[in-house]
């Protein structure tokens, strides 16, 4: 089991070795150089500017050093915790990215906290009873969300709520300070969007939990329905949603980024789009193994997770 | 009964070997004939959307012409091939409502597109001698037009990218799975690396390495879905790869990559048609997202994603949502087609 968390770890750390690497390579062009400059000084000032105060420019931003030896003093930065400043923003990295994922952790933290629920339950309802009324009404509904991407959720939404009821703002910049009422529908967006997967998953589960034989003899033996369903049949239908769930928030990390724009709520995913249109090197280099590190960890999780759940699988 | 005498009476001689005869429908049902629509439905909407920039007019005018019949037959093969299946024929349906409206959006009585008329003109308004059905956008154009033909560019682009993407993977999943060794290791571990990125963050990434633009898209998207793509190939082929008919096979001597394509392919299919709808409706979601971050399809030919990004700006009040809500429910719809058509092939799938 060490081993295998050991095992998992060690390529982490070599997947994100290479796509850093990788990115400081593809950042060095001299298109991205530009990109930069055009960025900061304006585009007429940069056609203004000689070569030599091109240069220049370069040094004062430490631009001109090939690539590998920017590469390996950013590593031994990451190594005591600096991760370099931003061009865009004039701020260490370290203390912007902080802040965003704080951000993107509330939402996601409500997601969670909303979708968990809201799908495992309705999934058990569907799965109890395969091809009754309710089951096929779930299926429906969780079939009709998932078919909306984010973009239209969050549009429908808006228009809904924000447009024509105006119980909640349009907009979650939160430029006054933090305020709740902004933060329900980029959640309620997610949670549109995400719960309908995991409520079918957790009902296909289910629904093979309840044709197996066991629940039969329970069923036979006169149990309660409730018993049944509470004590025999959840603990192995769970398993293979728990999984699922966990690897969740890796689909949420992508799914913030087209919400976050769209209702303008400063987050890690808005903060990865600006910073890849502008050429925020090391602002992108973070934010990505931050991705990459919250999506590898939380497949390692479920692992973990489903072998100790599931007692029929053991490692020698 | 003298009638039924007479008339039972040719049955009575040895009956002609006339094989009996083969309805159009069952005809057209064949694979060859099937996959001859498909290309006479796809190759003309793929160059008019792609390079059409470069044709000149008179056959540009008729290109999609042979498309609209072909569009319609093939309507009419889904429907009767999946019969017993409702959910698979609605959304066939709805996607076909929308193929048939990319290939025949040039021959409809709309007006141009990209035309700026009336600013702002709200819905069933008539300004200028023109009746705006669903209303202009935020520089004047017909909502109805530009959503029409909105549609051609998703589809198109939305296609050829998961076209791309299962060319790719399954060549790497057929490599990785029928030669192993070495070749899994290296492929496996690119796509390990590949998988551990959440999609959004590795099309950011590359698409801003190359430059926002269609055939961009379609190089990412294979780089985000080509991976998954080739873990399917390479479990079936895992899984076929030790039948007689493949070692029957390489007794004959035949080239591994015969084997491959010829002997191992096909018969992954069927799994990999249903993963195709549910991939289809995934890219379909990614391009109009990406449009709608900037870094996919560029303007000012109309596209649904450009649509959102461009009234977001300007559309935030009851009044003008139609601008929003318009083009997001036609990418609903057509992502809800492709989701039930997946949903309805596997359900048949599972019952043979």
């Amino acid at each position: 089991m060490l081993k295998l968390i050991g095992s998992r770890l060690l390529q982490m750390v070599l997947i994100m070795a290479v796509v850093s690497l990788l990115i400081f390579a593809i950042f060095d062009s001299d298109k991205f150089k530009k990109q930069i400059a055009v960025a900061e000084l304006g585009g007429f000032a940069v056609s203004a500017l000689s070569d030599d105060d091109y240069q220049a420019w370069l040094d004062r931003k430490g631009l001109n050093v090939p690539f590998y030896d920017r590469y390996l003093k950013w590593i031994g930065g990451v190594v005591t915790g600096d991760f370099g400043r931003s061009f865009e923003k004039a701020e260490p990295v370290g203390r912007l990215l902080a802040g965003r994922l704080i951000n993107t952790g509330t939402l996601a933290f409500w997601v969670f906290a909303l979708m968990v629920p809201l799908s495992l339950s309705l999934g058990i309802i569907a799965g109890m009873k395969e091809g009754a009324f309710r089951d096929r009404a779930v299926s429906f509904v969780a079939v009709l969300t998932t078919s909306m991407p984010e973009i239209a959720t969050a549009i429908i939404l808006t228009v809904i709520f924000a447009l024509g009821l105006q119980w909640v703002p349009a907009n979650s910049a939160m430029v006054n300070g933090w305020d709740w009422r902004q933060l329900a529908l980029p959640v309620l967006t997610l949670v549109l969007y995400d719960f309908g997967y995991v409520a079918r998953m957790t009902r296909a589960s289910m629904a093979e939990v309840m044709t197996s034989q066991y629940i039969r003899t329970a069923v036979l033996k006169g149990l309660p329905h409730r018993r049944v369903i509470l004590r025999h049949a959840l603990r192995n239908a769970l398993i293979a949603p728990f999984t699922i769930i966990v690897l969740q928030l890796n689909w949420i990390l992508s799914g913030v980024v087209v919400v976050e724009v769209f209702f303008q709520y400063a987050g890690f995913g808005k903060l990865l789009l600006d910073a890849a249109l502008f050429g925020d090197v090391y602002v992108i280099q973070a934010a990505t193994l931050v991705a990459v590190f919250v999506a590898v960890i939380s497949q390692i999780i479920s692992d973990i997770g489903y072998t100790f759940l599931n007692p029929r699988i053991r490692f020698s | 009964m003298a009638t039924v005498d007479i008339a039972s009476a040719p049955s009575s001689v040895p009956p002609v070997a006339a094989p009996p005869p083969v309805s159009l429908l069952k005809r057209l049902q064949r694979p060859r004939v099937f996959l001859s629509l498909m290309l006479l439905m796809w190759i003309p909407l793929t160059v008019y959307v792609m390079f059409g920039g470069y044709l000149d007019d008179p056959l540009k005018s008729y290109l999609l012409a042979p498309a609209v019949p072909a569009t319609v037959l093939l309507y009419i093969v889904a429907v009767a091939s999946w019969r017993e299946s409702p959910i698979a024929i609605i959304g066939a349906s709805l996607v076909f409502f929308w193929l048939v409206v990319a290939v025949t959006v040039p021959f409809l009585p709309l007006i141009d597109p990209n035309k700026p008329l009336a600013p702002f003109a709200s819905i069933g308004v008539e300004k200028g001698g023109h009746l705006f059905l669903l209303g202009a956008d935020l520089k004047g154009r017909d909502m109805l037009a530009r959503v029409l033909w909105g549609c051609q560019r998703v589809l198109v682009w939305g296609v050829t990218a998961t076209l791309a993407a299962y060319v790719v993977g399954s060549i790497l999943g057929l490599v990785a799975g029928y030669l192993s060794g070495w070749w899994d290791q290296v492929i496996s571990f690119v796509a390990n690396i590949l998988l551990s990125f959440p999609v959004m963050v590795l099309f950011i990434l590359i698409l801003n390495y190359l430059g926002a633009s269609g055939f961009n898209i379609v190089i990412a998207v294979t780089f985000a879905s080509a991976p998954a793509i080739m873990r399917i190939v390479r479990g079936l082929t895992l899984d076929t790869k030790t039948r007689d008919y493949i070692f029957a096979a390489q007794t004959r001597g035949e080239h591994p990559l015969r084997i491959m394509i010829v002997e191992l392919l096909p018969n992954a299919r069927g799994p990999i048609i249903v993963d195709a709808c549910l991939r289809l409706g995934y890219t379909t979601v990614a391009i109009t997202t990406l449009t709608f971050l900037g870094l996919g399809l560029q303007p000012p030919d109309p596209d649904w994603g450009l649509m959102i990004k461009e009234a977001a700006k300007v559309a935030m009040l009851w009044k003008f949502s139609y601008m929003l809500l318009i083009p997001a429910l036609s990418v609903s719809s057509l992502i809800l087609g492709f989701n039930l058509m997946a949903d309805g092939l596997r359900e048949m799938s599972l019952r043979d």
